[in-house]
This record gives structure tokens, C-alpha cells and sequence, in this order.
């Protein structure tokens, strides 16, 4: 009686244990999808990509940028979402024996440059105010919408910088440079002004890492090709086009890219590790302090795709029917364009007009005189 | 059975939920096909023009114009099909009665390719037109370029008060226009900008098919900037809506002109097909296009013992005076469906069928301290006419050593020799060698119909920068002298110590030589 009332017991303590624990996996079943759902709070996406470097010996730089920026497209950012600087023009120099191209490996095998691409601030217009101004938002109010940087709290920027670089600072076309101090004062308006919800911040030049030393806003991861003291180098030359093509940095963080498509979930952790010091000779770095996720929890879409969030809804909506606007203005037009008198094309070349028009304008004093 | 009445009563069901939805769908579709009774307002011409220029080069004109009957001055026009909406709102937002955008990489070489359609110049130009409702001109012309540097991704943006002009004389519209007051026209040039895919891409997507289909397939950026003229424009102006012209249509034309190179893109053969100059071919026309047609410049069929044959024939040829000439063209219709027919594409080529090969050209390249140029050209002289030869060579630096003793005298080009074949006025006589004098033999004459002859010109004497030889020496000799004056006066300084020296008196010996020492004039001990 006694062991069989032990039995009970044990057998309800046993099946309560087993329900207990089915209960635990269900609920942090259901806590991990609320935490996928949840798992960054981006809605949308930005790239600010950035070539400082002027002169066909720095073709490389031009590649590196295009190179980010045809991944980018690939995954999914549309153009109106990309603020592409590009500081010079490679592929139609006059020095390209292939014009219209820009190649990211030698044997010419991929053309990062492509048919349909869009360059917001070209050649002179890339410079150290016009940069800062994109990012914080202070632009001229007349400033074309294709050249701003419409980002609000919720989205995910991402702002990858190329050039020759030193310790502190980078080179813009060689003729000014920005410093870390002035690009992380640059981050912390745009935190202040709630410009973007996490940023990504990738730099590929020379002792590189002492641009993200400053840093001091939240929500902000950052790359580097290079430590401080060290030199990021260029990857391979093209006999044909006789300049190196890419820096081996950008290079191993392309063919990375290519791997990844729009549903992949790699993650940072993955990205921290392309190039390794056999690879690239330097020592790529990366600072995370300032970020508030774990890296691991981070997927390379969240910044370089555009991953959206879909609803499907089963409702319907009714659209309304504008085929009555579109026939009273048909209507309209019919109507009073008929009442204009005949028109006529102007004369190219009026020789005697021109002359009369230049005696006038020659002697004023003709009328004043007749006025007496 | 309870089955099938179950079956039937649901087929009724269905049926009658049919009949209410087919009405609807009828009721949808009324008004809207009444709708598309109407005239469209819009049209789209499109048109390819290839010329072969005298040089041997091809030229390629494509122009894409869309008509609009429709008054864009009034706001609340909202639907646009044809034409694009980006440059329809730019018309009424600014006040805009002429709109006149080019970008253009090289020059148009008119001395060998003869008169161009439109030529533009190099960078970009901006020439604009106001309505003379426009209060502000030039707080417009500036909104007016930063929109425009934003849609055609140039920077535009860069034109302000320092590179606009106002012409009074020039810059006519190219429109309807009542009265032209020039105070409404600005001009801007901005010759340093650079033209590429990324311009040409903004410019595609304004054409209604885009680049997928008619003319603007061959529009492919890798092969339209290995040229050596590229230049794409837009037009935008108001023209007559129809003989009376009492009414004003807008006209958007999108131009692009470009240059093919003999020997960059045809590798030195003067044959043209679309593959090669485009590496596309034409499949479709355009469904929106009213009118797509291939013009091909066929005047000069006959030229210089070449005829030009064009591939596939023609159907219809168009015969006008163009800029002064009378020109004949070849005309491809791509919305007559002879033209593409079983083949699916259409790839117009260009062969010059010339009967004999009568030139002959062997350069060999100097090769620095091993060989010398070498040129050699066969090369028939027309009658009655003067050939120059000319040739460019670059100055280039010896080693110092490499120097004769009188450089600036200069070095010694060797001249060039003529060998000719002249035609005789009259007829030789095979000459014997033994019985003619010395002065008929010297050359073997093998036809009495021509002598030969051989010329040179004159030895050319070029000056050849030289450089300065007594640098080294006056450098050395200025350094040592710095040198020895500095340094030795501080090494003297720093490392002699100074005594002072007690005056001895000396003995009569000494007095009697410091007295023969004065009398000398030499110092004294």
C-alpha cells in the first residue's frame, strides 16, 4: 500500500517533472520566436559608400567602393537608399583600355562598374563638408533627394569608407582630410538627431583602426582593414590595365559577399573572421563595445541587405475608379486650346534685328536728346 | 441520389454567384473601355541613323522623341504615359518653355567626318528658357540645375552666377515662341564633366521602352564609350500641334550621337554591322513606338573604285538635301514585319567590295639605342593633285653621356626617300647598255611607258633640350666654398684655444733685422 502509494507518487511527481519541462521548451520555444521577430528593430535600410581617392593609380579604391556597393545592390538596397561618392571617374579615364568597366580581379573576370549604376556626389563634389552634411543632414535645401541621407530612428546604416588613410585621420583627394575626432562628433549629432537605429561602420586604408578609436555613440559596430601602425595592401595588379585592381582586404570581404543571398543567416562573427593575417598581412579589426547586441545575434542583412519584414493580410481594399477625372480633363483641354491664335517658331539667326538691338543698346542718350 | 441533388444544388450555388460577379466584372470593364476610345495624346518616334564617314569611321545617331497634346502649364496633370514624369514636373514647376541638356566626351572632327546633325560641346551644357510668367530667373536656373544634377546623377549642381551667361544675340528658342525677350534665357558650360554609365543609365530609364526593347537595346554603356564622340541630350521645347498651329504639343527628343573607331572598335576594316558596332542586334520594335526606323547613308555608294554594299537590302530609300547636300538613305522599318522576319533579328551590315588591293603600308617602331623608325608606303598618286606626308615624333632625353660635345648644335634626322614610277610624255626605247651613253643607264627601265625616279628630301636638324653640363662643377665648387667658409670658421672657433703672447724683447740681431724688414716693407718679428 505504502510503496504502491510511493508509486503514485513517484509517478505523478515524474509525469509533473516531464510537464514542467514540456512546458519550459514550449515557452522558450515560443521566447526564441518572439526574440527572431524582435531580433533587430530596423525597418529600413542605408548605405553610405565612400571613395576619397582622386588619380588613376587609385583605381583600386573606386573598385573597393563599387565592389560594396554591387553586393549591397545584390541584396537587396535599392538605389534611392545609396549615397555613392566616388571622388574620381576610372572607367571612362582616358587611361581605361576598357571604357565603361571597372574590374575587381585581374583576367577582367567581374565588372563591379555594370550598366546600371548611379553616382550621387562624383568627382569634385566629394569632399569632407559634403560628406559630413550627408550624414548629419545639414544639407542646402535644394539638394536633390537622390544626394540625401533620409534616414530616421529605425534604420540600419551602413557607411563604408576607402582611401589612403594615417593614424587618425583620412584623406580626401588629397587635399583635406577628416579625423577620427570629426567623424565620431559626425556619428553622435546623427545619434542625437535619432538618424539611425545601428550602424555599421567598415573602413579599408591604412592604420585603419584608428578611425573607430573615437567613437563614443551607441548602437555602433566597426571593421578595419588595418591596426594602428600597420598598412593595408592592395591585392593584385592587371598587366592590362597596369594599376592594382583592389586592396586585399575589400577583395576576401567580396568573394565573402558573394556567398551570401538575401535569406542567408550568417552572422558577424563570420565577417569578423574573412581575411585573416595570412591573407590580408595585416590585422583586421573590429570594435563591438558599442553595440548593444551580441555579434552573433547580428546577420549580415541587417545591414548589407534590405530584409523586410512581410504582413500578409487577407483583407481587401477598394480602390476608386479615376476614369471620370481622366475624361473631364480631356474634355477641358479640347475646349480652350482651339481659341489661341496661330503660333510660330523663332528666327535663328535675325541679322538685322541683332544689329538694330546692338545700335540701341550702343546709344541711349538718342531719346533723351529727342526729349527736349 | 443525395448525393448528386447535393451536387447539382452546389453547381446552381456556384452559379449563381457567377452571375453577380460577371456582372460586376462587365460594369468594371465598361467605362474603361469606353475610355480607351480616345486618341492617346502621346507618341513615341524613334529613329537610328548610321552614317560611314569619309575616314573610314561610322557614326550612329539615335533620337527618341515623344509628342505630348497636352498643356503641362496647368497643375493637376497627374497622369503621364509616354512622357516621363520627372521632366513633366519639372516643366510646370519651373515655368519652363525650352529645356536643352547635353554631356559630351570628345570632339566632333568635322574637317574628317564631315558636318554633324548636332554637335554639343565637351562636359555639359545647360541652356534653358523661361516662361515670362517667372518672377525670380535666376533663383529658378539655380533650383532648376540641383534637380537636374539629382536626376542625371552630374554635378550640375556645380553652375552658379561665375559660369551662367545670359546671350542676347544667340540662343534663340528652337520652339514655338511669341516674343523672345533674352532675359529669360540662361546658358551654362561646364566643360570638366565627365560623362559615363552612370549618366546614360538616368537617361535610359526616361525612354518609354527603356532598354528593353526597339532601338534602345543597342544602347549598351560598354560599348557606347569606346568611341571617340559620345554624346547623349535631352530636348524639350513646345512645336505645332498640327498645320494651323494653333495649338502647342510638347516635344521631349533624347538624343545620342556616337563615333565609331576604325581601328579601336573595327580593328582597321572599314566593314560596319550593327553586331560589331553595338554587339546586339535588333529584334522588336518598340510596342509603345508609333514609328521605328533605321535610316542607313548610302550617298556615297559609289566611291574611289569601292561600292558600299548594305546587308539585308532594302526595301525603300529616302532621297533629300541634308545640311546643303543631296543625301540618299536606306530605310529599315522595324514595325513592318518584312523586316524581321524568319532570321528574328536584324543585323544591318555594311561591306566595301574594292576590287584591288593598291597600298601598302610596313612601319617598323624604333627600338631606344637598337633600330631606328622605319616606314615604308606605296602609294598612287590621283593626277593633278598635291599629297603631304607627315609625320609626328615626340622629343625624348638622352643619358648624359650619350651627348656629342656640341649639343647645341642639335642631332640629325636622315631624310626620306621617293622612289616613283613617273609616267613618260612620250614613249622610251628599250635602251642598250653598251651603246647608250652613261647618263641613260643608270636605272633599269622595264616599260618605255614610265621612269623611275628617286628623290630625297632635306636632312632635318632638330634641337634636343640640353642640359645645363657645367651644373655639377659650379655646384661643387659653390658647396665646397659654403662649406669651407661655415664650417671651417666654427670648427676654428669651437677647437683652437687662444693665448695671449708676452712681446719679448729681443737682442741686437733682431733689432738689425726688423730694421732691413721695414726697409723691405715686410712684417716685423
Amino acid at each position: 500500500m505504502a510503496v504502491s502509494h510511493c508509486f503514485s507518487r513517484a509517478a505523478s511527481a515524474f509525469t509533473a517533472v516531464l510537464l514542467f519541462s514540456f512546458g519550459c521548451v514550449a515557452a522558450s520555444h515560443i521566447e526564441d520566436q518572439a526574440e527572431q521577430f524582435f531580433r533587430s528593430g530596423h525597418t529600413n535600410n542605408w548605405a553610405v559608400l565612400v571613395c576619397t581617392s582622386r588619380f588613376w593609380f587609385n583605381y583600386r579604391h573606386v573598385a573597393n567602393t563599387l565592389s560594396v556597393y554591387r553586393s549591397v545592390k545584390r541584396l537587396g538596397i535599392p538605389d534611392s537608399h545609396i549615397v555613392l561618392m566616388l571622388a574620381d571617374d576610372m572607367a571612362c579615364n582616358p587611361r581605361n583600355p576598357k571604357p565603361a568597366t571597372v574590374f575587381s580581379h585581374k583576367n577582367m573576370e567581374l565588372n563591379v562598374y555594370g550598366d546600371d549604376v548611379e553616382v550621387d556626389y562624383r568627382s569634385y563634389e566629394v569632399t569632407v563638408e559634403n560628406f559630413l552634411r550627408v550624414l548629419t543632414g545639414r544639407i542646402p535645401p535644394s539638394t536633390p533627394r537622390s544626394k540625401r541621407l533620409l534616414s530616421d530612428d529605425r534604420s540600419n546604416i551602413l557607411i563604408y569608407m576607402t582611401g589612403h588613410g594615417g593614424n587618425g585621420f583620412l584623406k580626401f583627394q588629397d587635399s583635406e582630410e577628416i579625423t577620427n575626432i570629426e567623424l565620431a562628433d559626425a556619428f553622435e549629432q546623427m545619434w542625437q538627431k535619432r538618424r539611425y537605429n545601428e550602424l555599421l561602420f567598415i573602413i579599408d586604408t591604412c592604420q585603419g583602426a584608428s578611425m573607430y578609436e573615437r567613437f563614443y555613440s551607441p548602437n555602433i559596430m566597426a571593421l578595419a582593414s588595418s591596426q594602428v601602425g600597420e598598412d593595408s595592401l592592395s591585392h593584385q595588379p592587371d598587366p592590362a590595365i597596369g594599376v592594382h585592381l583592389m586592396d586585399r582586404y575589400t577583395f576576401y570581404v567580396l568573394e565573402f559577399l558573394e556567398e551570401i543571398n538575401p535569406a542567408s543567416q550568417t552572422n558577424m562573427n563570420d565577417l569578423f573572421q574573412v581575411c585573416p593575417k595570412s591573407l590580408c598581412v595585416s590585422t583586421p579589426g573590429h570594435r563591438t563595445d558599442l553595440f548593444q547586441r551580441d555579434p552573433k545575434n547580428v546577420l549580415i542583412t541587417d545591414f548589407f541587405g534590405s530584409v523586410r519584414k512581410v504582413e500578409i493580410t487577407t483583407e481587401t481594399i477598394n480602390l476608386q475608379q479615376d476614369s471620370e477625372i481622366m475624361e473631364s480633363s480631356y474634355k477641358e483641354d479640347q475646349m480652350d486650346e482651339e481659341l489661341m491664335e496661330p503660333l510660330k517658331y523663332a528666327e535663328q539667326l535675325p541679322v538685322a534685328q541683332i544689329i538694330h538691338q546692338h545700335f540701341e543698346d550702343s546709344f541711349p542718350l538718342c531719346s533723351a536728346l529727342h526729349s527736349f | 441520389m443525395g448525393a448528386s441533388a447535393a451536387g447539382k444544388a452546389e453547381v446552381a450555388a456556384g452559379m449563381a454567384a457567377a452571375m453577380p460577379l460577371a456582372l460586376f466584372v462587365l460594369l468594371l470593364l465598361g467605362p474603361g473601355g469606353w475610355c480607351l476610345a480616345e486618341p492617346q495624346r502621346d507618341s513615341l518616334r524613334e529613329e537610328l541613323v548610321i552614317t560611314p564617314l569619309p575616314s573610314g569611321d561610322v557614326a550612329a545617331t539615335f533620337q527618341f522623341r515623344t509628342r505630348w497634346d497636352s498643356e503641362l502649364q496647368r497643375e493637376g496633370v497627374s497622369h503621364y504615359r509616354l512622357f516621363p514624369k520627372a521632366l513633366g514636373q519639372l516643366i510646370s514647376k519651373y515655368s519652363l518653355r525650352e529645356l536643352h541638356l547635353s554631356f559630351t566626351q570628345g570632339f566632333w572632327r568635322t574637317r574628317y567626318w564631315g558636318p554633324p546633325f548636332l554637335q554639343a560641346p565637351s562636359g555639359a551644357e545647360l541652356w534653358v528658357w523661361f516662361q515670362d510668367t517667372v518672377t525670380n530667373v535666376d533663383k529658378s536656373w539655380k533650383e532648376l540645375s540641383n534637380v537636374l544634377s539629382g536626376i542625371f546623377c552630374a554635378s550640375l549642381n556645380f553652375i552658379d552666377s561665375t559660369n551662367t551667361v545670359t546671350p542676347t544675340a544667340s540662343f534663340k528658342p528652337l520652339g514655338l515662341a511669341n516674343d523672345t525677350d533674352h532675359y529669360f534665357l540662361r546658358y551654362a558650360v561646364l566643360p570638366r564633366e565627365v560623362v559615363c554609365t552612370e549618366n546614360l543609365t538616368p537617361w535610359k530609364k526616361l525612354l518609354p521602352c527603356s532598354s528593353k526593347a526597339g532601338l534602345s537595346v543597342l544602347l549598351k554603356a560598354d560599348r557606347l564609350f569606346h568611341t571617340s564622340y559620345h554624346s547623349q541630350a535631352v530636348h524639350i521645347r513646345p512645336v505645332c500641334r498640327n498645320a494651323r498651329c494653333t495649338s502647342i504639343s510638347w516635344e521631349l527628343r533624347q538624343t545620342l550621337s556616337v563615333v565609331f573607331d576604325a581601328f579601336i572598335t573595327g580593328q582597321g576594316k572599314k566593314d560596319w554591322s550593327l553586331f560589331r558596332m553595338f554587339s546586339r542586334t535588333l529584334t522588336e520594335p518598340c510596342p509603345l513606338a508609333s514609328e521605328s526606323r533605321v535610316y542607313v547613308d548610302i550617298t556615297n555608294y559609289n566611291q574611289d573604285n569601292e561600292t558600299l554594299e548594305v546587308n539585308p537590302p532594302p526595301t525603300t530609300t529616302y532621297q533629300d538635301v541634308i545640311l546643303g547636300t543631296r543625301k540618299t538613305y536606306a530605310i529599315y522599318d522595324l514595325l513592318d514585319t518584312a523586316t524581321i522576319n524568319n532570321s528574328r533579328n536584324l543585323n544591318i551590315q555594311l561591306k566595301w567590295k574594292r576590287p584591288a588591293e593598291n597600298g601598302y603600308i610596313h612601319y617598323q617602331p624604333a627600338q631606344d639605342r637598337l633600330q631606328p623608325h622605319l616606314l615604308e608606303m606605296l602609294i598612287q598618286l590621283p593626277a593633278n593633285s598635291v599629297t603631304k606626308v607627315s609625320i609626328q615624333f615626340e622629343r625624348a632625353l638622352l643619358k648624359w653621356t650619350e651627348y656629342t660635345p656640341d649639343p647645341n648644335h642639335g642631332f640629325y634626322v636622315s631624310p626620306s626617300v621617293l622612289s616613283a614610277l613617273v609616267p613618260s610624255m612620250v614613249a622610251a626605247k628599250p635602251v642598250d647598255w653598251e651603246e647608250s651613253p652613261l647618263f641613260n643607264s643608270l636605272f633599269p627601265v622595264s616599260d618605255g611607258s614610265n621612269y623611275f625616279v628617286r628623290l630625297y628630301t632635306e636632312p632635318l636638324l632638330v634641337n634636343l633640350p640640353t642640359p645645363d653640363f657645367s651644373m655639377p662643377y659650379n655646384v661643387i665648387c659653390l658647396t665646397c666654398t659654403v662649406v669651407a667658409v661655415c664650417y671651417g670658421s666654427f670648427y676654428n672657433l669651437l677647437t683652437r684655444t687662444f693665448h695671449i703672447e708676452e712681446p719679448r724683447t729681443g737682442g741686437l740681431a733682431k733689432r738689425l733685422a726688423n730694421l732691413i724688414r721695414r726697409i723691405r716693407g715686410v712684417p716685423l718679428l
